[in-house]
């Protein structure tokens, strides 16, 4: 059902049930938001949304206004556009305007719409300003509240999306600000350090810890040998931060870039996603032939982990005991690899690209140093290797495609879907029904485990055997999933749970969206689409065919499971508190 | 038998003078001298004379004391209750107009009283608020049992909006609509939240109505429960009114235990409860939308509108949120019918309204009046003027929220629009009074910090914009303010008033622009001139003692805390300005004028 309303004197029809900001949309005119992420913060806070609606006592919040039938609505008076300039004038007179060193020039929201609202006199209000301590408590997230807006996207973020909630609301009023029950540090707290408040935050109150010089530096010696890897999604991102579409895939670009960059190998982590498969497939097989503890629970993500190990310890056993795809990457280089080269594990800087924050805290985690060192030296985020190829002078989109470094260049289907919320699962179905069956499957796509639904449930026979599995992105989603579990109402073999939503493409790493961008463009799916592509088009799609693979178990490790992977391939877990 | 009533007010006021210790005299003398079973002390809610407090009034003669020690007991009892003798010394003065020997005017003759018209308190000072069978007594639950056994919901309704109700909480908005809406709302689950969250500086009517009807507001929630289809109600009062909250817990205890809570009520299918709820201390709780956060267990903090809370209010139901004022009115406007509350009041504006009085003002307390009295038979008349023969400069109403009523507007009669038409607001009922003392800028001032502090922080101009409108006035009242601080503020004021989440920003400038509306020339005075013209802003005032009045008696030498003057006897003295703190102590030691403020 359909209303009509006037926007600034042109009739529309907009559906009945849609708010002015959306009926604004669809008459494309851009209204600008900052609280405003559709779905998630509601709360019409911010107040540059605001519209005039002929009747209407006051502005309206167009964020969270409805139209009404015969609505007549102006958005571009002048009015509006003084009271909008205003509200940023008011924000800048208590904010730390040091745009030149901040990590968010230049992709800030607050920053974008001060120009685009003409603010001339950022002093425009004077008066105190509240001067924050910056928590840098943590391995992975840094919070600045001077650069703080009070937008709130980061508590909805954490306590609804999440629901880890460790961050809220303090004191009102000028003091209000965010911040941890009793004004904890946010690493003296359970924060899973997922880094989804970094990836909605509109301005630099929320940044990764940043190691983009560590890391240059690092290449830079001449005594080290610097490698990285770079995660699945990583490919389908990175061009966002150039500028491009979301959905873009650069992989040949980026391997260009990172080997411009100094590194002396150039590596595929799609290998060791396919590494983890064969342990991990190992391992579910294992358990339910064995009566080992189930369901079983795959270990890749971080942030889930240790939401895990903070708020579900009950269900550590459930954890797979595999490394995650970059920490078994950074095992082998120092130890397999090492050899190889003939070269001291300690001489080697490996480094990580990641889509994510936590893996900033996993590389430090205890049984993490296979060769005695830490398997990974650098976890850096997707937002810090665009910034790395920015400061290299490096024009990104000039450079051309290449190719991954042998001996870790081939990655399969099965690693390459690994950064969308399903697919490791759908990784794991594959190989799992292929070694049972023992012949190859007919058709390769486990689509119920696909798209991007917080919770999926799915049923595969395989011969006799019925696999019931889930997969959860999210923890607000895991969460549900494990109660669910722990109530008995139902059981499950095999579970996939990714700590965010959609799963990598959407991590904490990822490059940074403004609203209107978040608000209207399904990320989720339009990065995941960039990575089932390259799966369906591979000719290689199972991870126990991935020839390299086998070399490294046929040189190194014998067999899945066997007593070296577990050594090398393999971690353990500890109860944390809340 | 009992042969004399003594009524002693308990409300917080009266309390607060030391009321509770007055009624323990009271009964033992009582029994010593044994009169326990001929003499009965009721302890009431409030009378509205709080500035005479402990008040006490004996029946049945109706004889008012006021300002009652322990020390005047005995002589009550003996002369009083025993001898039948009033004691002239401790009778409140306006009615001691004698009309012939012996006898005094009754209270409700005299000026205090005389022009109010008791709907909302009529039950305060009266019964025993701890008593539910007092309530009863006087009609108390007959309009609960007159909806449920012969009206339908609808009828309620109707007859709610027929009688014009408005909401007393401060916006006005018509009761029988709001209750409409909540009824249309298809649920299954609805609430009726009562209002009790009275915050406005200064105001203390729900306070006394709570303390001294409490049944009222509990018979009037279940008739709203009734019209719109809710079985479950919600208080949400203040946690800083413990009598209050000790009588409604006994209120509800009560009438469950009569079967007026509970299920089944009246023999009907019909069934209501209700729970108190404590607000911790925070204003913008007293926001409908914050109240309901807040009883959900959240942070208490404003949601936007809409969605109303008829159609989504508590935990996501259709919810009415009626103040206690309103609510207080409604049994009576069930027994007495619409047409007869309509015949009170404006034509916009119907029944009364309790007001607060405050400030410089002769009879502090609480008094309600039909809708349309003049501020000036509120100021001269009932509130019995401004004392020390001071010249009345404006009155103060809607709190916070609301604004300041020159001396050129002191005729307009009193209601919801004239009110907002001459920018100020009815708010929930504080009036507070200014007299030629008060500085206007320092008055905008004082409101302004109050929402500075209450702010909840949740919207941009109110978090930011009422602290920079607080910093410009304080430029402005420490003398380092330009015309263009002026311009700023009226500008951001402007821009908060349009802009804000909710109603408390929304509001936020409303003392700051009612005072530029009327005086403005004050704000000049303080930019230009550097100069407060009522003395009141120490930055820019200064004391001098003028050389041909000092007499050198060395009383303000000796009084000043700083040692800021100095002059030997019978000589002139002189302040040093730079040690002066401006406390003004000088000038109030000084019996010769000589100390000038400037």
């Amino acid at each position: 059902m359909n209303v009509n309303v006037k926007i600034n004197g042109v009739s529309y029809s907009v559906p009945r049930n849609a708010t002015i900001l959306e009926a604004c949309k669809a008459a494309s005119i851009h209204i600008p938001t900052l609280c405003y992420l559709k779905g998630l913060s509601e709360i019409g806070a911010c107040r540059m949304c605001l519209v005039e609606v002929k009747g209407a006592r006051s502005m309206v919040a167009s964020c969270v206004a409805p139209v009404n039938e015969g609505m007549e609505i102006f958005t571009n008076t002048p009015a509006i556009r003084r009271a909008r300039k205003m509200n940023l004038e008011l924000i800048l007179s208590d904010h730390d305007k040091n745009c030149l060193n901040c990590a968010r020039n230049q992709s800030c929201e607050l920053q974008r719409y001060c120009r685009e609202y003409g603010v001339e006199d950022q002093n425009y209000f004077t008066g105190k300003v509240n001067e924050f301590r910056k928590d840098n408590s943590t391995l992975a997230i840094v919070r600045d509240n001077n650069k703080c807006i009070l937008c709130r996207r980061c508590v909805a973020a954490c306590q609804v999306q999440q629901k880890v909630g460790v961050i809220g609301v303090n004191d009102r009023g000028f003091d209000t600000h965010i911040g941890c029950a009793f004004e904890k540090n946010l690493g003296d707290s359970p924060c899973i350090l997922c880094g989804q408040c970094v990836v909605v935050c509109p301005t630099g109150a929320l940044v990764e810890k940043g190691q983009t010089d560590d890391v240059l530096n690092a290449v830079a010696d001449k005594t080290k040998h610097a490698l990285v890897c770079t995660a699945p999604s990583v490919r389908a991102t990175l061009g966002e931060c150039f500028g491009m579409a979301p959905g873009t895939d650069v992989e040949g670009k980026m391997v260009a870039a990172l080997r411009r960059l100094g590194f002396e190998g150039v590596f595929n982590m799609n290998l060791t996603a396919d590494l983890t498969i064969m342990e991990e497939a190992t391992e579910l097989i294992e358990r339910i032939q064995n009566g080992g503890k189930l369901p079983l629970i795959t270990s890749c993500s971080p942030g889930w982990i240790k939401y895990c190990e903070h708020y579900y310890p009950e269900f550590i056993e459930n954890l797979s005991s595999c490394k995650s795809p970059q920490q078994m990457f950074g095992a082998l280089a120092k130890t397999y690899y090492a050899h190889k080269m003939g070269w001291d594990p300690e001489d080697i800087v490996f480094v990580s690209v990641i889509p994510c924050t936590a893996k900033k805290f996993e590389v430090k985690r205890e049984g993490q140093s296979a060769a005695g060192v830490y398997d990974v030296d650098y976890a850096i985020t997707t937002r810090e290797l665009g910034k790395m190829i920015k400061r290299s002078g490096i024009a990104f989109d000039e450079l051309p495609d290449e190719e991954f470094d042998n001996p870790f260049s081939i990655g399969s289907g099965a690693g390459a879907i690994f950064g969308a919320t399903g697919g490791v699962m759908e990784a794991a179905l594959r190989t799992a029904a292929e070694v049972i069956l023992q012949k190859p499957l007919e058709v390769l796509d486990f689509t119920e485990v696909r798209g991007i639904a917080g919770i999926k449930k799915a049923t595969y026979k395989i011969g006799d055997f019925e696999l019931n599995v889930a997969v959860a992105s999210g923890t607000a989603n895991a969460a549900e999933l494990l109660d669910l579990v722990k109530s008995g109402k139902e059981t499950f073999h095999f579970i996939e749970i990714m700590a965010c939503p959609g799963g990598c493409v959407n991590g904490g790493g990822q490059p940074t969206q403004p609203s209107y961008v978040l608000n209207n463009i399904n990320l989720r799916e339009v990065r995941a689409k960039v990575l089932y592509n390259a799966d369906k088009d591979l000719p290689l799609r199972k991870s126990h065919e991935n020839a390299q693979v086998k070399a490294i178990y046929d040189e190194f490790l014998g067999k899945p499971g066997s007593h070296k992977a577990h050594e090398i391939l393999h971690t353990f877990y500890v109860k944390r508190g809340k | 038998m009992i042969r004399s009533h003594v009524l002693i007010c308990g409300g917080t006021g009266c309390t607060s003078s030391g009321s509770v210790a007055l009624k323990e005299a009271l009964a033992s003398e009582l029994k010593a001298k044994g009169l326990d079973e001929e003499v009965k002390i009721v302890m009431t809610g409030c009378f509205g004379l709080c500035a005479l407090g402990p008040i006490m009034i004996v029946y049945p003669d109706g004889t008012f004391y006021s300002r009652v020690t322990i020390n005047d007991i005995p002589e009550i009892v003996d002369e009083h209750l025993l001898k039948g003798r009033i004691v002239d010394r401790l009778v409140y003065n306006d009615t001691t107009v004698e009309v012939e020997e012996g006898a005094h005017i009754s209270l409700n003759d005299t000026t205090f009283y005389k022009k109010q018209k008791r709907v909302a308190l009529r039950n305060c000072g009266v019964i025993n608020p701890e008593v539910v069978d007092e309530y009863i007594a006087m009609d108390g639950y007959q309009a609960l049992g007159k909806v449920l056994t012969e009206m339908s919901p609808a009828q309620v309704i109707q007859l709610m909006k027929d009688s014009g109700l408005r909401g007393r909480g401060g916006g006005g908005f018509p009761t029988g609509m709001k209750w409409d809406f909540a009824a249309k709302s298809v649920s299954d689950k609805k609430y009726v939240v009562c209002n009790a969250d009275e915050g406005d500086p200064g105001a203390f009517m729900d306070r006394s109505v709570l303390e001294g009807d409490p049944h009222a507001v509990i018979e009037a929630m279940a008739i709203a429960g009734y019209a719109i289809g809710a079985d479950e109600g919600y208080i949400y009062v203040r946690a800083e009114y413990p009598i209050a909250i000790k009588r409604l817990t006994i209120a509800i205890a009560q009438a469950r235990e009569y079967g007026l809570l509970g299920k089944d009520i009246f023999s009907t299918s019909f069934n209501f409860d209700i729970q108190l709820r404590f607000g911790a201390g925070a204003f913008v709780c007293g926001e409908e939308t914050a109240l309901l956060t807040s009883i959900e267990g959240n942070r208490g903090e404003p949601r936007p509108r809409p969605p109303f809370p008829a159609v989504k209010g508590l935990f996501g139901q259709p919810t009415i949120i009626n103040n206690v004022e309103t609510f207080a009115n409604i049994p009576q406007i069930i027994l007495k019918g619409a047409e007869w509350f309509a015949s009170m009041g404006t034509e916009k504006s119907k029944g009364t309204k309790v007001f607060a009085l405050g400030g410089k003002i002769t009879h502090t307390g609480l008094v309600e009046i039909p809708m349309g009295t003049t501020l000036r038979e509120i100021v001269e008349e009932i509130g019995g003027g401004v004392p020390n023969g001071k010249k009345f400069k404006a009155a103060q109403t809607g709190g916070p929220s609301g604004g300041c009523i020159p001396a050129s507007h002191i005729d307009t009669p009193i209601d919801y629009d004239n009110l907002i038409a001459i920018g100020s607001m009815m708010g929930s009922g504080g009036l507070i009074v200014m007299d030629e003392d008060n500085c206007m800028v320092d008055i905008a001032k004082f409101f302004l910090e109050f929402t500075v502090d209450e702010s909840c922080g949740k919207c941009t101009p109110c978090r930011i914009g009422t602290r920079r409108m607080l910093e410009l006035l304080t430029k402005i009242t420490n003398g380092n303010g330009t015309l263009e601080d002026i311009d700023h503020l009226e500008e951001l004021a402007k821009h908060i008033k349009a802009t804000a989440l909710c109603g408390l920003g929304q509001t936020a400038p409303n003392p700051v622009l009612s005072t530029l509306r009327y005086f403005r020339d004050e704000y000049i005075a303080h930019v230009v001139e550097k100069r407060c013209p009522a003395g009141v802003c120490k930055n820019l005032v200064s004391y001098e003692i003028v050389a041909d009045k000092c007499k050198g008696c060395t009383a303000c030498r000796r009084a000043c805390p700083v040692g800021a003057i100095s002059g030997e006897v019978k000589q002139s003295h002189i302040i040093d300005k730079n040690k002066c703190i401006k406390c003004g102590v000088c000038v109030t030691k000084c019996k010769f004028d000589a100390i000038i403020r400037k």
